[in-house]
């Protein structure tokens, strides 16, 4: 039973503290340094989904965000649709998309698969350019009147940052759902042998696409949420490859595999970028310190910041998972 | 109709430098079984390298091409002991991965430098006018020098001992090694030599179009294709798959916007993959 492992209810409590702090005071800044914490969390530990429980490296993991962002706000902006439906049906509609694709290009393993991604990446973008309800490459604005159903733009904006931390519980949830489960199992021994997990009854082709489809399905709730909050979208912030790749150095980080490394790794480096970003002498390095980052990972310490801690105190396993 | 004869023209002329950056790609993944996903960003380097020297000696950028190519070397073996050297034979995630991070700071450094607005070099050759279609001397130029360089390739891998240890580690590393080839240092010619086509393949686009630091991605992304299509390990065969390419750009492009272009190159990708996962143009070695 989920309801008996600690980090179950760690989760739960990280996701009241999110909602409650910035609240609490009305600290607006505070708000939005966490929602891009939030934002990175969910994007981190669906990624780990595929990278950590399946072992198929997925590069262009924030093409779901995009789109999701994208049929949101058209859903929410032109439709007039209220934000929740529109989130959910964004997320809907982006996992049935994901799960087409993934029937087909799954059949390819490995490095194929992590070279198709990109491909799939680069075509939704080059599609979403051209197509003319969404505005091309200018994108697409919030119409001030959206805000209304939700109270107007103030109260709006806080009803999208609860929901947003309640998609991060949900990501952290359902990563450790599937991580005890017979569903989980079958992609872990994907992950280390393809071929034999097909002997012994695993359905790569169907339990991939299924994984690269649920993968899809949260991260394009937060898409449609972050985007109609921020008021607008244009093809390259929607789909922007360098947050793609930054993705796979967080779980890196934090490590791979692991529910509670890739939400660390995704809120630590999100802080370093943060600051990277804002601070005048390197503003212009945080790829660089990114790519040292991941280079430094990948030889020294494979396992992330959590594999370095279970090596220091190997009972933590079973806490933190 | 001549139209979109001078259009495939065009195609077949661009197709051949696609070739020449493919056959870096496709080298270094038959020969060491590694994506190179630097491959972009050093296609990249090629073409600022190329700005910089023009802009230094102002010399025939096709005279530029060798110490460009002699820089990719260079710069291969750095990067070959930097990121290539300790994930040889691990999980395909390491190699992945460890190429990726140079090619993140590599890119990072190259923005700090130059930021992401576009560049050119500024030299033109006299065109060729049949009726009343032009066909630029840069471009005929830069086919003809991937030409030159795709042939020195291949009579450098079947006619050289160099070249030949290379292809006998691509198709058999144990048993190389206890021919008495070193294959480290096999594996890290065959890189350095990988990155240096992809560098002269950067050079020469830099002499047909403005580019910016973040340019090689498109054209990684159209080395991959014309890879899967050409099949591993055959620099030939890549050429003419790159060939096929730019003619196949040349004919849709005068039909559909230039946007729509990766769209269908990603098409065809995962299309070529799963009908022929050997490649049209011959057999990947297993």
């Amino acid at each position: 039973m989920i309801l008996r492992r600690p980090l179950f209810w760690l989760i739960l409590v990280l996701a009241g503290l999110f909602a409650w702090f910035p609240q609490h005071n009305n600290n607006v800044a505070l708000r939005e340094d966490l929602i891009l914490v939030a934002v990175a969390i969910i994007l981190t530990t669906n990624l780990n989904l595929m990278i950590g429980y399946t072992g198929y490296v997925n590069f262009g993991h924030i093409v779901f965000y995009g789109l999701g962002g994208y049929i949101g706000l058209y859903l929410a902006t032109v439709r007039g649709w209220h934000l929740i439906t529109a989130a959910l049906t964004a997320g809907v509609v982006v996992s049935l998309f994901a799960l087409l694709f993934g029937l087909g290009i799954l059949r390819l393993r490995g490095a194929y698969f992590a070279l198709a991604t990109i491909g799939v990446l680069v075509a939704v973008q080059a599609f979403v350019s051209n197509f003319e309800p969404w505005g091309r490459s200018t994108g697409m604005y919030v119409a001030f009147d959206s805000y209304a159903p939700l109270g107007g733009p103030k109260h709006a904006l806080w009803t999208t940052y609860f929901l947003i931390i309640g998609v991060m519980a949900l990501s952290l949830i359902l990563s450790l759902g599937i991580k005890s489960s017979k569903f989980g199992l079958g992609l872990f021994a994907i992950r280390e042998d393809e071929d034999a997990a097909i002997v012994l009854g695993v359905n790569a082709t169907v339990f991939k696409a299924i994984i690269y489809s649920v993968s899809a399905f949260l991260p394009a709730v937060a898409g449609a949420l972050m985007f109609f909050k921020n008021g607008m979208i244009d093809p390259s912030i929607a789909f922007e490859y360098m947050l793609s790749l930054e993705g796979i150095v967080m779980l890196m980080l934090g490590g791979q595999g692991t529910v509670a490394g890739s939400a660390l790794g995704a809120a630590l480096y999100e802080r370093l970028r943060s600051y990277l970003l804002t601070s005048p002498r390197l503003s212009g390095f945080h790829l660089v310190i990114a790519g040292a980052l991941l280079l430094l990972v990948i030889r020294l310490a494979p396992g992330g910041l959590i594999g370095w801690f279970y090596r220091l105190v190997p009972r933590s396993r079973e806490v933190i998972e | 109709m001549s139209g979109i004869l001078a259009s495939m023209i065009d195609g077949l002329l661009i197709g051949s430098v696609y070739g020449l950056a493919a056959m870096g790609l496709s080298l270094i993944w038959g020969v060491m079984d590694v994506i190179n996903l630097t491959h972009g960003s050093m296609i990249a380097l090629g073409m600022f390298g190329m700005y910089l020297l023009f802009g230094a000696i102002a010399g025939n950028p096709y005279v530029l091409l060798l110490p460009v190519l002699a820089a990719g070397l260079v710069l291969g073996i750095m990067v070959y002991w930097l990121s290539v050297s300790w994930v040889i034979d691990r999980p395909i995630l390491m190699s992945l991965l460890s190429t990726f991070a140079v090619n993140m700071m590599v890119i990072g450094i190259g923005t700090a430098i130059w930021s992401t607005s576009p560049y050119n070099v500024n030299f033109s050759l006299p065109g060729l006018t049949v009726g009343d279609y032009t066909f630029t001397g840069n471009h005929m130029a830069a086919a003809l020098s991937a030409l030159v360089i795709s042939g020195l390739l291949e009579l450098f891998l079947y006619h050289t001992r160099a070249g030949k240890a290379i292809r006998a580690v691509s198709d058999n590393r144990d048993a190389s090694e206890l021919m008495g080839i070193s294959s480290t240092r096999v594996l890290m010619i065959a890189f350095a030599i990988g990155i240096a086509l992809a560098a002269a393949a950067g050079a020469l686009v830099s002499t047909l179009f403005p580019f910016t630091i973040l340019s090689g991605a498109g054209y990684q992304l159209k080395s991959f294709v014309v890879t899967v299509l050409a099949g591993l390990g055959k620099p030939l065969g890549a050429l003419a798959a790159g060939v096929l390419l730019g003619l196949l750009e040349g004919i849709v492009s005068p039909f559909i916007a230039v946007s729509w272009i990766p769209l269908i190159e990603f098409g065809l990708f995962v299309v070529v993959l799963i009908l022929f996962p050997r490649g049209i143009f011959g057999r990947a070695t297993a």
